[in-house]
């Protein structure tokens, strides 16, 4: 291993960053030239010009794309209709991930959600409140792939000799036998969500926890003196109070799920009966070469999305104008 | 939960904080416990391969974690050595770390950049059709980029044509190169989100401010230089983490954009050697934790930052 082999790379970034600053530059220049002549349309223009570009041709373009080519075969050839969304509800392999897809959503979201609720509430005013929450929230920096390395050992299953997986370990100190946990379906789908709740648990403990220090201290009170049970307050007082936190925790939560690809290649690689509708998507299209089939299942993805979307930004808005 | 649940609460003490008190609803001992357990399994599995990384492959193949701290001698880097510079298979990592390096830095600096002009156009600067755009572009963080991944892979390897009309030729890049296409997608993607992140902070900032730099004569790029970018520093910090811990802990963008073995970025490689769990499985901690450890310090360092965006992008008011 030489260093040699590295300086093409940070030729390539110099270059980058050298052709960003360039066209930077530009832009100011143009934005510069626009604002002395007050026009501010033109400097409207040059500001947005990028972004605008950046979206219009990577994302826009390509969304379109993707839903005409989901009426048509693998290699975009001919029109097939609605061939390739009859397969996937109906294709038994297709119908397993869209059931596993829907375990996810509903899962993974919830308990995610109900964990945070319950730790930040635990901790909430606690002695080392901070370190708590440091510890949940770590995992959150550690990326999918990193958090599947970490878990797939904690399964890990040998045949023969001492296991070197916590789990089993676990299971021997308790008398039982050591499982092969990630080959057990439909048990391995549950493994591989504990991945994502590890992670995402930590994201609703901040969000929570920063929501309960809202609650006024004085409705507490008052539901106390009125006799109520901590249970009472906790369901009639606190719930309702942080109600707008939850569902954008429980809805951001659903997103990443319904997103995921990392957790499923690096654990499974979709075996076993484990594969999602998004980890899918990339087998179709750049494994198996069927197009219609990886944009279809993307489609199904965007249609799963678009209700939840606007059911936040409604929530929104609501918030907006109840703060006014 | 405890029995002392049940027992009539004690008068709010003047002074507790709310916090004191709902811990006492909840039961202080049970409580105790029940946190404990959660922040233990939180950090046990890291920990975990953090130990193993450091034991001699053959302990990892044959005994768990934990009895390293019976025999504590067996303590080696040999590991890391082997993943990040060694020219056998699964070594030279350092060249995907690298890539890793050389991707996050454009792939982070770029899309705040833009999403920063962006975003004060559409919130400082007049101009007809500038709502409708601003909700096209919120609306546009619903697209998951797998909708985008086919063409635009496309759009790198054959061009862009209307019909015979040739709008951009094929880019054909290879080897090192394909790490442009890497920068561009992973730029693309992390516009909508940052643009409206920054939206909502630079909305926020005083009218006045605006108008007297107007009135002083300054134009929209010098107020933009000279007043909002020092003002929302803040939330490109909070947009600039979010982004860099993304791309570096991407994988699907990665893997699509930068297909070669020598060009992936690190997670990319990773995610895939522990999908297979082939050969040199023995490697992945080590591998792994040179992946995890260094969005975490940073992660660590500017907590307050992501925090900070985490909120004023989910929880509003």
């Amino acid at each position: 291993m030489e260093i040699s082999a590295l300086i093409d790379r940070f030729g390539l970034l110099a270059i980058g960053l050298v052709a960003f600053a360039v066209i930077l530059m530009a832009l100011y220049g143009l934005a510069e030239l626009a604002s002395r002549r007050d026009r501010s349309r033109a400097v409207a223009f040059v500001f947005l010009a990028p972004a605008v570009l950046f979206l219009a041709v990577g994302l826009v373009y390509p969304a379109v794309r993707t839903v005409v080519m989901s009426f048509f075969n693998k290699d975009g050839s001919e029109f097939v209709g609605f061939d390739n969304y009859a397969w996937a509800v109906s294709d038994p392999d297709a119908l397993q991930i869209l059931l596993n897809t829907a375990l996810w959503i509903v899962i993974v979201p919830m308990v995610s959600t109900a964990l945070g609720l319950v730790y930040a509430v635990l901790i909430d005013g606690r002695r080392g409140e901070r370190v708590y929450k440091a510890l949940v929230f770590l995992p959150m920096g550690i990326s999918f792939v990193g958090a599947s390395i970490i878990w797939k050992f904690m399964y890990q299953y040998k045949g023969s000799g001492e296991q070197i997986g916590l789990l089993n370990q676990v299971m021997i100190w308790f008398g039982a036998e050591p499982v092969n946990w990630l080959n057990e379906h439909p048990g391995n789908n549950f493994l591989l969500m504990v991945v994502l709740v590890w992670i995402e648990v930590g994201f609703s403990t901040v969000v929570l926890s920063a929501a309960l220090k809202g609650v006024p201290t004085e409705i507490v009170e008052a539901a106390r003196i009125d006799g109520a049970k901590p249970s009472e307050i906790f369901w009639h007082v606190t719930v309702p109070s942080i109600r707008s936190a939850i569902v954008v925790v429980a809805v951001t939560v659903f997103i990443a799920t319904l997103k995921l690809f990392d957790i499923v290649r690096a654990m499974t690689q979709g075996h076993h009966g484990t594969d999602v509708l998004a980890h899918n998507m990339v087998e179709q299209a750049f494994r198996l070469y069927n197009d219609g089939r990886g944009a279809t299942m993307a489609v199904v993805l965007f249609l799963l999305v678009v209700p939840v979307v606007i059911y936040q930004v409604r929530n929104m808005r609501r918030q907006e104008q109840e703060a006014r | 939960m405890s029995t002392d649940v049940q027992t009539p609460e004690p008068v709010a003490r003047i002074g507790e904080t709310r916090g004191q008190r709902l811990r006492r609803v909840l039961s202080s001992r049970a409580a105790s416990v029940v946190a404990l357990v959660i922040a233990a399994l939180w950090t046990i599995p890291t920990f975990g391969l953090f130990v193993s990384s450091f034991r001699p492959e053959d302990d990892i193949r044959t005994s768990g974690w934990w009895n390293f701290f019976a025999d504590p001698g067996s303590f080696t880097l040999e590991t890391y050595n082997y993943v990040l510079y060694s020219d056998s298979q699964g070594g030279g990592l350092i060249v995907n770390l690298v890539n890793t390096v050389v991707i996050t830095i454009i792939g982070v600096v770029v899309p705040v950049a833009f999403a920063a002009m962006a975003a004060y156009a559409l919130s400082w600067i007049e101009f007809r059709g500038r709502n409708l755009l601003y909700v096209g572009i919120f609306a546009l963080q619903v697209v998951p980029l797998q909708m985008a991944l086919i063409p635009l892979l496309a759009f790198f390897s054959k061009g862009l044509h209307i019909g015979d009309f040739t709008i951009m030729p094929a880019w054909q890049l290879d080897g090192v190169n394909t790490i442009v296409q890497v920068w561009v997608a992973h730029s693309i993607f992390g516009l909508p989100l940052a643009i409206f992140l920054l939206h909502n902070f630079m909305r926020e900032l005083p009218g006045d401010v605006m108008e007297a730099a107007r009135i002083d004569g300054a134009s929209h790029s010098q107020i933009f230089r000279k007043v909002v970018l020092p003002l929302v520093t803040p939330a490109l910090a909070s947009i600039g983490i979010f982004q860099f811990l993304w791309v570096w802990n991407d994988f699907l963008v990665g893997r699509t954009f930068a297909p070669g073995e020598a060009t992936r970025p690190l997670t990319a490689v990773l995610g895939d050697m522990a999908g297979t769990w082939g050969f040199g499985w023995t490697r992945l901690p080590a591998a792994g934790f040179i992946a995890i450890i260094v969005p975490l310090v940073v992660f660590l360092l500017l907590q307050r930052y992501f925090v900070r965006g985490l909120l004023a992008g989910s929880v509003k008011g």
